[in-house]
Parts: structure tokens; sequence; C-alpha cells
């Protein structure tokens, strides 16, 4: 293939285009999450019972839904890629927005990860053959989703599009295909979730499934990624989350509804595809297959998102020194940020090699909820320095501070959750983010202009 | 059939691998750094919105 390239075609600068709307905010957001429908949601039920799974999909969907709100007023007006990482350097300081760009990064490269091996797992188990492994559709999902990001976001987010809404109407197709207004004839919920065995494990249960009820809706803060993509991000932002969120929110519940009323909790806690299972035991075999190849649209478009979301925090801090400028390059054709695509994706590839889907996944949920704890912080600080009136906001949130405290409320207890599973990896995971901090601090950021990395043309915040 | 897809998707990771390696490469030789890695952070924000009250 030859590409003709001219050197003064877009004149002295090259940035990222401008070209996404809506629907493709809606897909960045809801692409990387419905993966967790089609797995890990169900490993609450293992926790505390399938009514715990049920808890948790209603609390952490409040708690999603104050990320959604709180993410969506701050980035309406702090529109850069980087999402989360520009609002912190805007509003928090420099070290915070370091911290949290890793966050960003490790929270959708594990991810990345995790629905590599899932897609191979799931198609090792379709195919069912000795000698069959997992390595080459792993290579191929990571390595033909980074070209596709490669080529440019705008048939990226196209193709997001198209894939998230087959797997999405996959799940509706499957739930009106239960008779869901009838009991005893496909679902028996009433038979499979009973007084004695809705919670097994009592409230400490719930509390413990609060780590896996994340899946139902971790990564719905990666549309602030396309902020410096998208036409109008004042207008496409919140709209594109908040749509995303409701549209997060049924699926979780319809997918609950049919899992907890086809399989007993003992067996839903521990399957690894809790919806393609539900398609099996309908008995059709339209169904089945549809469930499975809806499995790995899920986790190609959530990796397709992850590539195109890690890539843009890690170019953010490039572009501000926090790490060489040489990861700032957009390329001047296909106008993304191709080193940082390129520099992500051996990375990706080795980690899918060594790690399990559980490691990875766990690495994944903890700096997201660590990026969420930020969040609640950063909001108040928002409204402190700037408040309503002091600058234009495209969104502004209800009932402030009462998503916040939620939020932070909802990460203490989910914290403690992962402790109690995975202590360990929080420990050193929390140690890794304080000794890089102190990296940044005593020696990288000497190189940062000071200056030049605030951008936003907002008046100067009350109290300084 | 699915060996055969296995191999198959081994093909297409190393030829896109290489692609992108090949693309980098006549990139960065044919534009100078300075262009390459002139995107600044909110310059179009800037000029498009006046965040009056």
């Amino acid at each position: 293939m030859t590409i003709t390239l001219e050197p003064t075609v877009h004149g002295d600068r090259v940035s990222l285009l401008r070209v996404l709307g809506p629907a493709h905010v809606w897909a960045l957001g809801v692409g990387i999450v419905l993966v967790g429908e089609f797995t890990g949601w169900n490993f609450a039920a293992d926790k505390g019972g399938a009514l715990a799974a049920l808890i948790v999909c209603w609390v952490v969907g409040l708690l999603y839904t104050s990320v959604a709100m709180i993410d969506s007023e701050v980035t309406s007006t702090v529109a850069a890629a980087g999402g989360q990482y520009a609002q912190a350097k805007h509003i928090v300081g420099p070290l915070m927005a370091f911290n949290v760009a890793l966050f960003l990064v490790f929270a959708y490269t594990m991810l990345e990860v995790s629905d590599a091996i899932l897609l191979g797992d799931t198609i090792v188990a379709k195919a069912g053959v000795e000698g069959l492994t997992h390595n080459s559709f792993i290579a191929a999902t990571i390595v033909v989703l980074a070209w596709l990001n490669y080529r440019g976001v705008l048939m990226t987010l196209n193709v997001n599009f198209v894939i998230t809404a087959i797997a999405y109407i996959s799940i509706v197709v499957l739930f009106f295909s239960v008779s869901p207004w009838t009991q005893g004839a496909v679902l028996k919920l009433n038979e499979l979730v009973t007084p004695d065995n809705a919670l097994p494990y009592g409230w400490i249960g719930v509390i413990a499934a609060f780590q896996f009820g994340i899946w139902y809706y971790l990564g719905i803060e990666g549309t602030t990624q396309a902020a410096e993509e998208v036409r109008s991000p004042a207008r496409s932002l919140p709209y594109g989350t908040m749509a995303g969120m409701i549209t997060l929110l049924i699926a979780a519940a319809m997918t609950w509804y049919v899992c907890a009323s086809m399989m007993p909790w003992e067996y839903l806690g521990i399957t690894y595809y809790p919806l393609w299972d539900a398609g099996k035991l309908t008995g059709s075999p339209l169904l089945e297959n549809l469930l499975f190849i809806a499995t790995l649209l899920a986790a190609l478009a959530s990796a397709n998102g992850c590539i195109n979301d890690a890539a843009r925090a890690w170019f953010s801090l490039g572009r501000d020194r926090y790490l060489p400028t040489w990861f700032s390059a957009v390329h001047p054709k296909y106008r993304t940020p191709y080193r940082s695509i390129l520099f992500l994706l051996p990375i990706a590839l080795a980690f899918a090699f060594i790690a399990d889907l559980n490691q990875a996944i766990t690495f994944s949920i903890l700096s997201g909820v660590l990026q969420y704890t930020f969040m609640s912080i950063n909001i108040v600080m928002f409204r402190k320095k700037w408040p309503l009136g002091s600058i234009r906001r495209g969104y502004t949130h209800p009932f402030h501070p009462l998503p916040a405290i939620v939020l932070f409320c909802l990460c203490v207890v989910t914290f403690f959750a992962i402790f109690l599973g995975f202590g360990s990896q929080l420990i050193a995971m929390v140690a890794f983010y304080f000794l890089i901090s102190l990296w940044f601090h005593f020696y990288r950021y000497k190189f940062v202009r000071r200056g030049d990395q605030f951008t936003m043309p907002w008046p100067k915040p009350q109290g300084y | 059939m699915w060996m055969a897809l296995s191999y198959a998707c081994w093909g297409i990771s190393i030829v896109l691998a290489l692609w992108m390696l090949y693309d980098w490469f006549k990139v960065d030789t044919t534009f100078s750094e300075e262009v390459l890695t002139s995107s600044r952070e909110g310059e179009l924000e800037a000029v498009s919105e006046k965040h009056r009250i």
C-alpha cells in the first residue's frame, strides 16, 4: 500500500480532528462498558448471591450516575484530550493530573487486555478443538484494533457504534425471547432466588459483591477522552455520556433478570459467559449463536474504545511534557496520536500473553476506583474555585454536593470490597502510584513548561 | 477450520503490525518533529468558545 503524504498540507500545526458527534460519544462509552454485561458482573453472585448481584447493580449504578453527572459538567468545560487528566491539571494540580493520567492508562490498557483474553477464550470454548490456544485471537484483536485506531478516530468509532449496537440489541432480543412477563415457562426466578438463598452470606456478601458490581458500568467515564475530537463538546459529551448511562442501566437490569431467572446463583457466580449460557439454556440455536457473536463483539468494542482512550491519555502526558514530547506526535494524514497507539500496543500484547483474566481486570478496576475517588474531590474543588456563573458550563449537574458525597462513600465501600478479595494487589498498586509520584515530583516535573500546561481561558479561581 | 482461522489471525496480525511500522517510519522521516508534535491543548476551544457569561 502506498501513502501519499503532503508535508505542508496542514500548515504549521497538526491537531486531532474534530469529527465526532453524540452517537460516537455514546459508542465510545457504552462500547467500553457493555462487555461487563456479557461477563464479569455475575461474579458478584459468587460473592453474595443473586440478590446481592441485583443490589450492587442499582447501588453501583448510583455510583456511576454520579460519575456521569460530575464528569459531564466538568468535561463540558475542560474540553481537551486526556479527559479527567486535563480536568485534574486545571482544577487540582500537576501531581494529581499525572496520577490521574496513569489511572486512565492502566484502567484502559488492563481492560483492553482483559477483553482480548475474553475474546480468545470464548472462541477456544466455542471451537472445542484440542491444541487450539487463545494467543492468535488475542494478537489479532489487539493488533487489528490498534491498526483501526491508527487509521483514524471517525472510522474507529463508527465501527464501535455498529458492533456495540448489535451486542446491545442481542440482549434485548434475548430478553423478549424468554417471555419476561411470564414466570414458569422459561424463567424461574421465584424458584431460583428464594428467601433462603437470596443472600447466602448476608450483608457482608453484598459488600463483597461491590468489587464485581463495578463491571456493570466500568469505563463509561471514557467518553471524556473524545473531548478534543467532538464537534461540539459542550453539547455532545453530556448528551452522549448520560444517554450511555441510561442505556447501560437498562441493559444491566435486563441481564440480571434473565440470567438470575435461568441459572442458580452457584453456577451464575462462576461462569465466564452468563449471557451466552442463557442463550444456550433457551434451547434455541439461533439465540445461542447470536449471544456467542454478541459476546465477541462486546469484547471487541470494549478493547477498541480502550485503545482509543489509553492512547489519548498517554498523548496528553507527552504534550504537556509530563512524559517525553515524542509521545505527543499526531499523524499528519490520519490525525491520530499514532506514536502513543504504537507504544501501548506491545505493552498490551505482553500483558495479554502473560497475565490471567482476574489479575488484569483487578488492576483495571483498582485504577478505575482510584479515578472515581479523585472525581468526587475534583467536583467540589471545581465548584468552589469557579462557582456557577463564573464560567460557561455546557451542563450543570443537580443536587451538588450530594452526588460527590455519594460517589466518595461508594468508592470507600468498593475499596473495602476489593481489599477483601485482592488486598495485596490493592497495596501493591497504591505503593506503585506513590513511588511514581515521587519520581514525577523530584525528577520529571522540572522538564514541564509550567505556564504552557494551563490552557483553558478561565478567570482566576476564587481565593487566588 | 478453527486452526486455519488461528493461523489467519497470526498472519493478519503480522501484516498489519508491519504496515504500521512502515507507515510510522515513513511519517517520521517525511515530517519534521516540530510539525508532528505541534498539537496544542485547547487551541480550537479557545477560538470557538468565548466563555462570556
